[in-house]
């Protein structure tokens, strides 16, 4: 295994650091900025998994930690939220191989809904969290990670960020450790079985754990202090520790790594320690309120900074409290739906048919922009079904009759089989419509495999889930399978005028993705021979 | 060297997404780091992949810390499609060098008209010869060049690539 320095994407930092530290499994759902992850991990020789969703990872994660592996789950800032119900109660249970979890978050959203701040899920759930400001420290906080909770049983989330996961810069690893080899699950039901009976003292359990925690944190090592001119004290973590120092690089920082839990003291002391303290960070004021909550005097940052990540530009107008409005950011080029791609045609045919397209997350979200103007919601993953069934439920007949939902292939198996759940149990009295758009690729992400694909994600053959089989088991009564628009054209005419359950398949491999999908399949062939 | 911004060199690249911005961006990178100095890369992807418009920082020197150029302090803003310099040129700091494809299809838009002329660029590797251009600029070793392009594109384009990077060297200051 290479131990010799080398040019590094964070994403890459991290998968070379759970190689090293012997994880038994990489998993997570893709997501930018954080899907490169478990690609390099495959490539290098590590074991890893795409799966349906971020849920389901948190919980294959939570399954390997608890037999005493070490295991690394991976997804970005909103896939936490899918992953909010395992990691609430596993902060309770705890576990006991090393479990590091990214959540790669999305300030300025240069993919993604929303900029929501995942240090926020640390403090509510009681993980403890990292924040890496470069590849290096990528590469030694998740390894660093591993180890903390091995010791303290407690999960961490290593919290990235856009610019720490696709930044390259140099890396340094360190020599290997040896794998950690499950064995057997040793039965212990008072830790791991969360009735409320076991449940009240595991709360209880976290908590003391955390105190603990604390304790250490206040003289770790890796919460470091740059010594400056002391007129002016930031504390900060992350990559605004970067732009901090360029900015001011005559001020004294207090850099801190473990940011849940905080280590108050040492926040105090150095906040004493200098005439201004100010904090600088991204997104939420979730330091600042932290250390308003423990007494100890700050600036923060005005509310125009709150939006959008931060630069050396912005860290010197936070420094200078600087009010006035901030240049517009040029407008480059806005993305759109590739030549040849099989979602235009569908689109053009929807918008013939005037219909209200609940939409969903994926490429096909662009159509949203001209010339299509199709998309008419997108909210999450999977609420085009749900949110359509509730539109078909509240308008009238004809306006009912104008929704359809529209979904992808992969966004399908991560959140749309409980949507097709309630479309059966509760039908609206018009039906409904969900159009699967199918390019058999998760395509906005980078062209990951997902369960319908029949490959696994390093393009082995695997099992295969067929979206018209499980449709129709689930008892969806109008199932077609389209690939040309005048076949998508004749399927949606029939479909808006019936009352029955439909669901309308547009399959057709996504351009960018065909030449790859060909060659695996060609090797996959070979295989067999 | 360029030496402006304390000692670090700044570098935006710019152009559309599936053009290769990033490609390029990491050859230069990865030059630097094999010239033996820090280096950091940064690039923002995901839905700009799909044709909108793509930039990606590199910055070398003695210590380099934020990943980011700051706004307004690119030393060298290298713009790889002929629509996307007016929208990038407030990167470039006064007196900073703006090389874009005027270099080698003067005021056109379309890059095909590289496939008919004689030049060893293409309108698939003229991003290396901009490199090519741009590599006048700094004092790397050769061989760090080499060995960048090698680690980036597959070893059948290698041979033209290595031409079309002499190519755009041997551009500069013309």
């Amino acid at each position: 295994m290479c131990t010799e320095k080398q040019l590094l994407s964070g994403n890459e930092a991290v998968a070379l650091a759970a190689l090293h530290a012997g994880v038994a499994l990489g998993v997570g759902y893709p997501g930018t900025p954080s899907t490169e992850i478990l690609e390099r991990l495959s490539q290098i020789g590590g074991k890893a998994q795409w799966a349906p969703n971020e849920k389901v990872a948190m919980e294959v994660g939570i399954g390997a930690a608890f037999a005493g592996a070490r295991v690394l789950v991976t997804m970005k800032h909103v896939g936490v939220n899918v992953a909010a119900d395992p990691l609430f109660t596993m902060a309770y249970t705890g576990v006991k191989g090393g479990m590091v979890f990214v959540s790669a978050d999305d300030p300025g959203m240069v993919s993604s809904q929303n900029e929501q701040d995942n240090r926020r899920y640390a403090k509510a759930s009681g993980v403890m969290m990292l924040e890496p400001a470069d590849p290096q420290e990528a590469y030694e906080y998740t390894r660093l990670g591993m180890e903390l909770c091995e010791t303290w049983q407690l999960p961490v989330m290593l919290r990235m960020t856009t610019r720490v996961c696709h930044s390259k810069s140099i890396v340094v690893p360190a020599p290997p450790s040896e794998p950690v080899i499950a064995q057997r699950f040793d039965k212990d039901p008072h830790t791991y079985v969360m009735v409320p009976a076991f449940a009240r003292p595991a709360h209880r359990r976290l908590r003391e754990k955390l105190e603990k925690i604390k304790e250490w944190n206040e003289s770790a090592a890796i919460n470091r202090i740059v010594e400056g001119d002391a007129s002016l004290g930031i504390v900060t973590s992350g990559v605004c520790y970067l732009h901090v120092r360029e900015a001011a690089p005559e001020a004294k920082v207090l850099k801190l790594a473990l940011t849940h839990p905080l280590p108050v003291e040492k926040i105090r002391a150095f906040a004493a320690s200098v005439d201004r303290c100010l904090v600088v960070e991204e997104n939420d004021p979730y330091l600042v309120e932290s250390l308003r909550t423990a007494g100890i005097p700050c600036d923060g940052k005005r509310e125009m900074y709150r939006f959008g990540e931060l630069n050396v530009g912005r860290v010197q107008r936070i420094i200078a409290d600087d009010a006035s409005p901030e240049p517009a950011p040029a407008r480059g080029k806005p993305p759109q739906l590739c030549q040849g791609c099989p979602h235009r045609t569908a689109f053009a045919v929807l918008k013939k048919f005037d219909c209200v397209a609940v939409g969903d997350i994926g490429c096909y979200t662009l159509s949203v922009l001209p010339p299509f103007e199709t998309m008419d919601t997108c909210v999450c993953m999977g609420a085009s079904i749900s949110a359509g069934l509730g539109m078909r439920h509240v308008l009238p007949d004809d306006e009912a009759r104008r929704i359809v939902s529209v979904i992808g292939d992969s966004t399908f198996m991560h959140s749309g089989l409980t949507g097709i759940a309630d479309m059966v149990y509760n039908p609206p009295k018009t039906g409904h419509v969900v159009i699967i758009l199918d390019n058999e690729t998760t395509a906005m992400t980078g062209m990951q495999e997902h369960p319908g694909t029949g490959r696994a994600l390093d393009h082995s053959r695997s099992g295969k889930v067929v979206i018209e089989d499980v449709a129709r088991a689930m008892g969806l009564t109008n199932v077609v399978v389209t690939t040309t628009a005048a076949e998508f054209k004749k399927a949606l005419a029939f479909a808006l005028n019936t009352n029955e359950l439909s669901l309308i398949i547009m399959r057709r491999v996504c351009r960018l993705a065909e030449n790859k999908i060909k060659a695996y399949e060609a090797a996959l062939e070979t295989c067999n021979e | 060297m360029s030496n402006t911004n304390g000692n670090t060199t700044n570098i935006v690249l710019a152009g559309l997404g599936g053009q290769g911005v990033i490609r390029a961006a990491d050859i230069l990178a990865e030059a630097a780091f094999l010239a033996g100095v820090d280096v950091k890369q940064s690039e923002l992807h995901g839905m700009s992949q799909r044709g909108g418009s793509v930039t990606s920082d590199v910055r070398f020197g003695s210590e380099v810390l934020s990943p980011m150029v700051p706004p307004g302090e690119a030393d060298f803003l290298l713009v790889l499609h002929p629509t996307q310099t007016e929208n990038n040129i407030h990167q470039l700091r006064e007196g900073g060098v703006l090389i874009n494809t005027t270099a080698i299809i003067g005021d056109g838009q379309d890059l095909a008209v590289l496939d008919q002329d004689a030049t060893p660029l293409t309108s698939r590797n003229f991003n290396v010869g901009l490199l090519g251009l741009l590599s006048a600029h700094f004092s790397f070793p050769e061989d760090a060049w080499v060995k960048a392009i090698h680690a980036h594109l597959p070893e059948k384009l290698h041979q033209q690539n290595e031409q079309a990077f002499a190519f755009g060297k041997s551009l500069a200051g013309k």
